[in-house]
């Protein structure tokens, strides 16, 4: 009898310790991006849950998800790719891709995770199920000649659209063999930055830091070629220091108008997405960085450069100007918003902590401990083209 | 070289450098959008020029000056520690 309630007490425990049954829809990461640790967060109840070490250098990290929101591909700087199981919190693959690399994205139909390398410059596509090398497009654009390659996006039709640094050109590879991509090549400008994708998966953007300007592709009609939009926007001026070059991912398309960062300027560009012309401009207290819309498009969130990285600027899409200006913390790296938008959380490097607060209010609700943190991504981004 | 900057200078210098510089050049200095900043890549340039780049920009290229943040002989303690193997 004694050996029987023994066993079944032995049986209660771990069906206690077992997995909770649970969705991943309102789940993320953290990048400590020193430490190379990602911190497990709940964006729920607002905690953290697991932290996992290992992951090597995560300066400039970035993590896409696969579609069922359950598995993270961390893309570190050091070439490591890590693949990380957001309910089980632990690594289940990690490959050393290559060198350098500045992130990655994911295909249409999540089979294909693509990283963006600076050296060897490239993308390399991998089996999201094995992470096996599938096939690799070097950034040749001349030559024996590489360029260094920004921007990554996912386009539909397991298409990836990207820009060469070096090469001054966006290139559109199709993967719909993952082992042999085709590749389209399209002039772009001087020095591409970044780019990012439009929500629809139609046009695909890349900054230009080398000229003031925008170099779009029409992923519909790719052969009209690729167009400069925004030219000359800084008419002539001389151009202010970039101590942190932009990042147009997180793309902020809101009520038919894309919020762009300029570069040497303290502005916001407003375009219309419509006949992508110009609107209007936004003044904000520093070289914006990330320029991102809160998931409904009244809000656009601005944080900033160095020396200006401790603020936050926050347009009201409506009114088309700042309505909230605050000073959060010291390096505020990066934000995310909550799947629907009601909470962002800020990075904030060197206090040690990403702070959440109500986009509504813009009360603090909280804060996490994290060790220099840097990217928060949260699982919604499953669902969304161009994340 | 000039004088070294103080301790407590240092430690910010130090910061900026990883952190700041680490946007483009790495926070480890094996480059990014920024070319790597290692001894072994450095080794071969002259110092004083490296000062003036890091003091004054590189134009036609991202590297910004950052004589607002910093004097030149400050620039050129970054560099000595640069080709030295800089410090965490």
């Amino acid at each position: 009898m004694r050996l029987f309630l023994s066993f079944v007490v032995a049986l209660l425990l771990s069906a206690c310790a077992g997995t909770q049954v649970r969705g991943t829809g309102d789940l993320g990461l953290i990048i400590e991006r020193a430490s190379g640790k990602v911190t497990l967060v709940d964006t729920s109840s607002r905690q953290p849950y697991a932290r996992i070490d290992g992951l090597g250098d995560l300066s400039h990290a970035s993590a896409v998800y696969s579609r069922d929101g359950r598995y993270a591909f961390v893309f570190g700087r050091d070439g490591g790719l890590t693949k990380i199981d957001m309910l089980e919190a632990k690594v289940v693959k990690r490959v050393m891709q290559s060198g350098n690399a500045i992130g990655g994205s994911i295909s249409q139909d999540g089979r294909i995770v693509v990283a963006q390398n600076y050296t060897p410059g490239g993308i390399k596509a991998f089996d999201a199920e094995t992470l096996e090398l599938l096939s690799e497009v070097p950034a040749e654009y001349a030559p024996g000649k590489f360029s260094k390659v920004v921007g990554l996006a996912d386009a539909p039709g397991n298409k990836f659209a990207y820009a060469l640094f070096e090469g001054g050109e966006i290139w559109v590879s199709d993967f719909s063999n993952p082992r042999q991509p085709q590749t389209q090549r399209f002039p772009a400008g001087i020095q591409p930055y970044d780019g990012l994708v439009t929500p629809d998966g139609r046009y695909f953007l890349a900054g230009l830091f080398g000229e003031d300007g925008v170099a779009m592709v029409d992923l519909w009609q790719p052969e009209k070629g690729a167009r400069k939009i925004l030219e000359n926007y800084g008419r002539g001026q001389e151009k202010l220091p970039v101590f942190k070059m932009p990042h147009l991912r997180g793309w902020s398309v809101a009520q038919g108008k894309a919020y762009l960062p300029a570069i040497g300027r303290h502005e916001v560009l407003v375009v219309d997405v419509a006949t992508w012309k110009e609107v209007g401009r936004i003044p904000v207290r520093g070289q914006p960085v990330f320029v991102m819309a809160r998931p409904d498009g009244r809000q656009v969130w601005v944080n900033f450069a160095f020396p200006d990285n401790g603020k936050m600027d926050v347009i009201d899409t409506l009114a088309g100007k700042v309505v909230h200006a605050f000073e959060p913390g010291k390096g505020i790296l990066h934000m995310e918003f909550s799947p629907r938008g009601e909470n962002v959380w800020l990075s904030s490097r060197d206090d040690n902590k990403v702070l959440i607060y109500d986009t509504a209010t813009f009360a603090r609700l909280g804060e996490i401990a994290a060790d220099n943190p840097s990217g928060i991504f949260f699982t919604a981004r499953a669902n969304r083209i161009g994340f | 070289m000039a004088a070294e900057p103080d301790a407590l200078r240092q430690k910010e210098l130090v910061r900026l450098v990883r952190q700041d510089c680490g946007s483009c050049h790495g926070m480890t200095l094996r480059g990014g959008l920024g070319p790597p900043l290692l001894p072994e890549n450095l080794h071969e340039k002259p110092a004083d020029g490296l000062v003036a780049t890091i003091y004054y920009g590189r134009p036609g290229t991202p590297m910004p000056p950052w004589k607002q943040f910093m004097s030149e002989a400050e620039a050129g303690w970054i560099v000595q520690e640069l080709m030295n193997g800089f410090p965490n």
